[in-house]
């Protein structure tokens, strides 16, 4: 048994986590507002209620490290510490965002320093992985990626594949499944007969768990081990975030396949991943009410000034429009 | 250069090598082509030289091997894939047209998606209708995708070598009829033939004949034929669908004031259809003396009896009827 990572988590750490689920709220809340103005088009996939799955997931990693994200991937992207501007600036579409204005909500991406992009075709990210994780090694690197994919996705054919690749091989690849419990409208019940989708994992025989996604700590802990193992060599593994989206499945969504009330029930300070972890710091003293305050006001001045940001920055020129299909 | 005569095939596994041998990055992975050596017996003796790191034996996931080859693409690898019939790309469609094609674009220029995707192509092999197909019209549709298909040994060799060096996702089609009945002076060395660059095969005044894939040896066979009876036909092989070198079909059709598109795939919706819609909107247009005409396969899946899939798509009579036709101011 390992030691359990979270002993080892420095206040600072702890704080920053908070910070980042903050962030991660506030930016969507932001982008809902912009939406409803008509200043954001198109269409984005929020992931308000989940953010302790993806902050406390690639909380695991180090710098150097890959992660593949989904089309609901802000709170991922914003973990991974995103520069908030360029991706305010991607949501409206502008030529100073993360893809140019090319991409939008669902394509988020920083390459160069290793997120290698959102996905906007569920479980395509799968494979992806695999070729990372085969690059990562015959390259004889130590990295790890981080593979991000929904409940939705473990009922294709790219899971499939994608984990029995990574199993044979036993690449250094942690396979997250953020189950928020729906796919778009299908509840996992009626999607598959697996009780656990992290049973899945024995299968390509790879270590499967399942964790609290709205406990930040036990995503990380459960993340961590995994991450370690596989940058030992130990392969793959499978860790389920068992969590919920407060919000549609996009802006389309009329919410018709579910109660009010069961929404409401999972808005509730003692399941909202925020509201747990911050009274969690408060009563181990880390911080204090006027602390968590001023992390509040810190972060909607940080989402004000990328709304500004992004609004003053220019499109994408038209004669930009054919550039880049193929690279030099 | 020293010149040596080898197959199409051992020409493709030539290429392959020398680029592993030059670059780390450079690996190669797909079904059954290790050990086996692959379906055709591209990669005999691969696996022997480089390792199963580097011909890696995929199980039967041919979206996962696409998929494969994008994530190690985006992070600093040059991989190879090889799909064992084109028919079985369907399967990968996703990545290839999805990914692929997309992540340079769509991600405004961060990364590039330097893959190559081999695959036989065609029918001939008595392989019945899911084993015989050429869907290569599906893929040069997309735009990001670059689209490679030679008929020669020489060409298949300077193609394959550029394509892996290209940084850009390259669909690579080989005829598999060529695989062992292509034989022709390869060098021994290495070189490259540009990307998007079509070769005139044969020169000639009287017909201009733009024919991809196993057409190309049909058609030249044709115009032995048609010489005899006085034809002198101009064959030209596009070699790479995506880019298309247009610019050497329009000044041929220009010189020849005719034009035959000469292809395998089903005509309906196919690449002759925009080789002759091209050659419509150029300059070329005016000097067209007749219709612009295509052979094509018949618009029908590929037969298993022998007779039936001899008619299914041209072959050298029914080329060298419809080029005497043309010529001869039949249309």
């Amino acid at each position: 048994m390992v030691l359990l990572a979270g002993n080892q988590v420095s206040k600072e750490r702890k704080i920053e986590w908070l910070k980042k689920m903050y962030q991660s709220r506030a930016f969507e809340e932001m982008a809902e507002q912009l939406y409803a103005m008509g200043k954001i088009h198109g269409t984005m996939h929020l992931s308000m209620g989940m953010e302790a799955s993806a902050v406390g997931s690639v909380a695991a990693i180090q710098k150097g490290d890959y992660v593949l994200g989904t089309h609901r991937g802000h709170s991922e992207m914003i973990g991974f510490g995103a520069d908030i501007k360029r991706m305010m600036a991607e949501f409206l579409a502008k030529a100073t965002g993360y893809c140019g204005g090319r991409g939008g909500s669902m394509h988020i991406a920083d390459q160069k320093n290793g997120f290698l992009g959102a996905q906007g075709i569920v479980g395509a990210n799968i494979p992806l992985a695999v070729g990372v994780g085969l690059s990562i090694r015959n390259r004889k690197s130590d990295q790890v990626c981080l593979c991000y994919f929904g409940d939705g996705a473990t009922n294709g054919g790219a899971f499939h594949e994608g984990l029995n690749m990574a199993g044979i091989w036993k690449l250094p690849v942690v396979f997250v499944c953020e189950n928020n419990q729906y796919g778009m409208s299908m509840p996992i019940s009626n999607a598959t007969t697996v009780d656990k989708l992290s049973d899945r994992a024995a299968c390509y025989g790879m270590p499967g768990v399942t964790v609290d996604g709205n406990d930040i700590m036990a995503v990380y802990e459960a993340t961590q081990e995994a991450v370690n193992r596989a940058r030992a060599g130990g392969g793959p593994t499978m860790v389920e975030n068992l969590t919920y989206r407060w919000r549609g499945h996009s802006k389309s969504d009329a919410n018709k396949y579910r109660t009010k009330e069961e929404i409401q029930r999972w808005m509730q300070a003692d399941r909202d991943p925020i509201a747990r972890w911050r009274r969690n710091l408060i009563e181990s003293d880390i911080l204090s009410e006027d602390d968590v305050k001023s992390i509040e006001e810190e972060t909607y001045r940080v989402i004000d000034e990328a709304v500004d940001y992004a609004e003053s920055s220019p499109e994408p020129g038209i004669e930009t429009i054919e550039r880049g299909v193929y690279a030099e | 250069m020293n010149m040596r005569e080898i197959s199409y095939l051992e020409a493709v596994r030539e290429a392959m090598t020398q680029e592993m041998r030059r670059d780390e990055r450079v690996f190669f992975m797909g079904e059954d082509i290790g050990v086996y050596g692959g379906a055709f017996g591209v990669s005999s003796g691969m696996l022997e030289e480089f390792g199963k790191e580097r011909v890696i034996d995929t199980p039967i996931s041919e979206l996962g091997i696409a998929g494969a080859l994008v994530g190690a693409a985006i992070t600093g690898m040059r991989p190879i894939g090889e799909i064992m019939f084109m028919d079985f790309m369907t399967l990968a469609m996703d990545q290839l047209v999805n990914q692929a094609a997309k992540i340079h674009y769509m991600f405004n220029g961060q990364v590039s998606v330097p893959l190559v995707m081999r695959s036989p192509i065609g029918s001939g092999a008595g392989a019945a209708e899911q084993h015989s197909q050429s869907l290569e019209n599906w893929y040069a549709h997309v735009p990001g995708l670059k689209v490679v298909m030679p008929t020669t040994p020489y060409d298949v060799k300077g193609l394959l070598i550029s394509s892996i060096r290209d940084n850009n996702p390259v669909i690579f089609f080989e005829p598999k009829l060529l695989y062992k009945k292509a034989i022709g002076p390869v060098p021994e060395e290495s070189y490259t033939i540009p990307l998007g660059v079509a070769d005139v095969k044969r020169e000639g005044f009287d017909l201009t004949v733009v024919a991809t894939g196993m057409m190309v040896p049909r058609t030249l066979e044709a115009a032995k034929v048609l010489a005899e009876e006085g034809v002198d036909i101009e064959v030209i092989d596009p070699r790479t669908l995506h880019p298309l070198d247009t610019e050497t079909i329009i000044q041929s059709v220009i010189k020849t004031g005719k034009l035959l598109i000469v292809h395998e795939a089903a005509k309906f919706s196919g690449y002759g259809g925009e080789v002759a819609a091209m050659v419509a909107e150029s300059e070329a247009f005016a000097y067209l003396d007749a219709p612009i005409r295509r052979l094509a396969g018949r618009d029908i899946p590929i037969p298993y009896n022998r007779n039936l899939e001899y008619n299914a798509v041209p072959q050298v009579e029914t080329i060298v009827e419809e080029a005497r036709a043309l010529a001869q101011g039949r249309y």
